[in-house]
């Protein structure tokens, strides 16, 4: 029943798309909604909203995070700014879609032997180094093995634990070769470590020229304050339609918000959840508000009283009204946590699980069938986790006093946070930064040896799954396995996970985007530089 | 001439021994900061093995005043060594932050320095009147306000309102001077509303500490006008008392903006420093560190030959 009232609407929805305001996935809902089948949907947003990009000008991005102690060195690769850099100067074997798919980059395609253990790479011929020079098998063996071995410092030695060796096959093809099946290798090369380097003579990894194969040539850049960067015409990729980028870096927050309100930046990075609601209604300005994969997790050490009892986990899980949390910690740019770190934003996101709800009764009697009523708790945190990680402490606290549990909040030092409180103390909170899949994610901090297994979770049954789930390249049947280990980790689990930050940043209107933002980092997932373009 | 050489001479040695001693101090109190060098570098990531090689590859194994001594020695040829973090000479890294610290102190010392002097004067002239309540209150209310909040609030009229200056002060080697004075001036001005209500009121009350003194009644008795009494007369005898606070400003220019860096992005010195310090980044701390406490020496012995000058019964001590 295609009626005035529905072409209207869809009138206004391709309006809207072409001029970047709603994303191809609501694009899709509200299409359906009035009454498009979904194929003619798909070819109303080609059609109506692929706004064609234009080329030229100079991109200024006022980036957050930036570092007098920034460096070129990929192995100790930390900060945003230096992640930002990465993704618009150098190149990787892969990256993450704005649609959330894994795309190619250096890499066109890649292929598995059936128990995944062994894969091939096949690089693009066009990709050369802003030096000169083609990109060979030999760099993508060098630059890997720049993270492995005895005297690497590289924060991705673990990634690539697993990789026994890396063969260059022909001057386009490397293949990886694993201890055991990973069926996510080919995601793990998203990772920020794992830029494609030069090689020197000696076949090492040369990091210190600041050469790459990325959409931009690097001109100039004083760490923790600017980076200019032109075109590369050589480029492999599709994109890269400014003419220059430019850096500034602002890492206070007002600065940042203020050089996009007067316009001396284009775009910025993580704007404050606080403000948000009044820049958006700066007429300039667009708000950029997308789920991550980002997680606040509350890790209890599942082998230490009272947190050994799986009745106490459960109360304490159930005695936090996380609706509340997100309104008011986050202004409501957070998803809900379920207690599993496995966020919508990641693939193979399981749907149906039971949201846990607030339910201090609930949490009482099954205090109550432990035996330990009026529960009294320590929690550590400190306040340079997130914005708002104290507040949101007291809050939980005073969420869990309805459930007769009195959780004492300690505040923590800032500093050294990660070495003197994580890891040592019961309970505290701590902040993760997107992973690209589940098995990343898990594999890290929720493996029963893993060094980080930040709640000394110990079931069995989980970690059978998630080997199993590993080597599986069924796409199905590894959903499956993610959807129960996810139910496992809720329901045993020793990890409160309240929400999932979103990532905020901020463009100016004259910034034309595909509508479509990928949800691994900051600024379509720091590639705005080759993704984005002027309007006018 | 010769005493006052000689009283250099001796007040630069003192210096050095003082010098000496903050290093110490300096050394001992990042030492004490919680968590380690390697870790810190690390962050998050940083696993056992990893902090292992790091520490090795550092040097971090070998013992605190060891290390010390080895720095000691390259500091005193002005080498300060390598910063532990980027693996840079420490110099290449705050020798330009500092140059731009000083400039932007140059600038706001430039205006505020005369204006707060001139304003002192009539302020001490005009004592008790509207001019002198209204000029006290506003000067002092810029001083009890925080920088940054000056800084925010000169941002929201200056940039965001008006639209006049430039709200980011971020610089670039293809400036022309007149650019980088527009860029940065929002900054110098709020440097300038934060040091002058110190040097007015200590210019003015100088001067009226000088007012119940028997020569200038002579003066005045004599029917020299006020504003000449004030300038001929006054000034001269209060110039000591002025001269510490103006370099106590001054020092304060270049070692206490961070909060301006921050607001107004400005790649200062002081942003490097918070920046070392949060990485553990000993070498650039101390350099930075040694750089504010010579400013603070040298300005007070600036401080003190200036009042010497300016007074011929030290000049000529009998």
């Amino acid at each position: 029943m295609t009626n005035i009232k529905n072409q209207q609407m869809l009138d206004r929805l391709a309006d809207a798309a072409r001029e970047g305001r709603v994303s191809r996935r609501s694009f899709m809902n509200y299409s359906m909604a009035a009454g498009v089948t979904a194929s003619a949907a798909t070819g109303l947003w080609a059609t109506a909203a692929k706004a064609e990009p234009k080329r030229g000008g100079t991109f200024r991005i006022a980036q957050h995070d930036g570092n007098s102690g920034d460096t070129h060195d990929p192995g100790i690769y930390e900060s945003n700014a230096e992640i930002l850099l990465a993704h618009t100067f150098r190149a990787f074997l892969t990256q993450i879609n704005t649609d959330g798919t894994l795309g190619a980059d250096v890499a066109t395609e890649w292929s598995a032997t059936p128990d995944a253990s062994e894969w091939t790479f096949k690089l693009n011929p066009k990709a050369t180094f802003h030096s000169g020079g083609k990109v060979t098998a030999e760099d993508v063996v060098a630059s890997m093995n720049f993270h492995r071995g005895e005297d690497s410092t590289s924060a991705a030695k673990s990634l690539l634990g697993s990789v026994t060796e890396i063969v260059a096959d022909d001057e386009n093809t490397v293949t990886f070769k694993l201890d055991a099946g990973n069926a996510d290798l080919p995601w793990l090369m998203t990772d920020y470590h794992l830029v494609v380097l030069p090689r020197n003579e000696d076949g090492t990894a040369n990091w210190q020229s600041g050469d790459g194969c990325g959409p931009y040539v690097l001109d100039s850049w004083e760490p923790g304050v600017n980076a200019s960067l032109t075109r590369f015409d050589g480029w492999h990729g599709e994109g890269a339609y400014f003419d220059a980028i430019q850096v500034t870096f602002i890492n206070d927050p007002n600065a940042r918000q203020t050089a996009l309100v007067t316009g001396d930046a284009d775009a910025t990075s993580l704007l404050e959840n606080k403000t948000m609601s009044l820049l958006e209604r700066q007429p300039d300005v667009t708000v950029i508000n997308i789920p991550s994969a980002q997680a606040i997790t509350m890790p209890m050490f599942c082998d230490q009283a009272p947190f050994d009892n799986v009745d106490v986990r459960k109360a304490l899980k159930l005695s936090m009204d996380r609706n509340e949390l997100v309104e008011k910690i986050s202004f409501g740019a957070a998803t809900v946590g379920n207690d599993f770190h496995h966020s919508p934003a990641m693939p193979y996101y399981p749907k149906d699980i039971e949201q846990t709800e607030y339910d201090p009764e609930q949490a009482k009697s099954l205090l109550k069938k432990a035996g330990v009523e009026n529960l009294s708790v320590s929690f550590s945190v400190a306040d340079s986790i997130t914005a708002g990680a104290v507040d949101l402490a007291i809050l939980y606290s005073e969420q869990a006093k309805a459930a007769g549990i009195d959780v004492s909040v300690l505040r923590e030092p800032s500093d050294g946070y990660y070495s003197d409180v994580w890891l040592k103390k019961p309970w505290c909170m701590v902040v993760w930064g997107a992973r690209p899949t589940p098995d990343v994610m898990y594999s890290l901090a929720y493996k029963d040896d893993a060094a980080w297994n930040e709640s000394h979770w110990q079931n069995e049954e989980f970690n059978k799954l998630l080997l199993q789930a590993k080597a599986e390249l069924d796409d199905t049947l590894r959903a499956e396995m993610y959807r129960d280990m996810a139910v496992l980790a809720k329901d045993d689990g020793g990890t409160i996970i309240p929400f999932f930050p979103n990532f905020v940043y901020g463009i100016r209107s004259n910034v034309g985007t595909t509508g479509e933002y990928a949800a691994s980092w900051h600024m379509d997932g720091y590639r705005a530089a080759s993704r984005w373009w002027f309007n006018s | 001439m010769g005493d006052i050489l000689g009283l250099v001479a001796k007040r630069l040695g003192m210096g050095l021994m003082i010098l000496l001693i903050i290093s110490v101090i300096i050394f001992f109190m990042v030492e004490l900061l919680p968590g380690d060098i390697a870790e810190a570098v690390l962050g998050q990531g940083a696993t056992e093995e990893n902090v292992r090689v790091l520490r090795e590859q550092m040097g971090l194994n070998d013992p605190a005043l060891f290390r010390y001594f080895e720095w000691l020695k390259g500091a005193v040829m002005l080498d300060f060594g390598r910063s532990i973090v980027t693996q840079e000479a420490v110099m290449s890294v705050i020798g330009e932050r500092f140059r731009n610290t000083l400039f932007l102190a140059t600038y706001a010392a430039v205006i505020a320095v005369p204006f707060a002097i001139i304003l002192g004067v009539i302020v001490a002239l005009l004592r008790n009147s509207v001019f002198d309540r209204v000029a006290n209150v506003l000067t002092l209310t810029s001083i009890s306000s925080p920088e940054f909040f000056l800084g925010y609030i000169l941002i929201l009229f200056f940039s965001v309102k008006w639209g006049m200056f430039p709200a980011i002060a971020s610089l670039n080697d293809s400036m022309s001077f007149w650019e980088l004075l527009n860029r940065t001036f929002l900054p110098a001005l709020t440097l300038v509303l934060v040091v002058t209500a110190h040097m007015m009121r200590m210019t003015r009350a100088a001067i009226i500490n000088l007012l119940a003194s028997p020569y200038i009644e002579m003066a005045k008795l004599k029917g020299t006008p006020p504003w000449k009494v004030i300038v001929r007369h006054a000034l001269p005898n209060a110039w000591a008392p002025i001269i510490n606070v103006v370099a106590l400003n001054l020092a304060y220019l270049i070692t206490g903006v961070v909060l301006v860096e921050v607001v107004f992005v400005y790649p200062g010195i002081g942003q490097a420093l918070v920046d070392a310090v949060s990485k553990r980044d000993f070498p650039v701390v101390q350099a930075c560190c040694l750089i504010f406490a010579a400013t603070f020496i040298l300005l007070n012995l600036a401080a003190d030959v200036g009042a010497i000058l300016t007074n011929p019964r030290l000049r000529h001590p009998k």
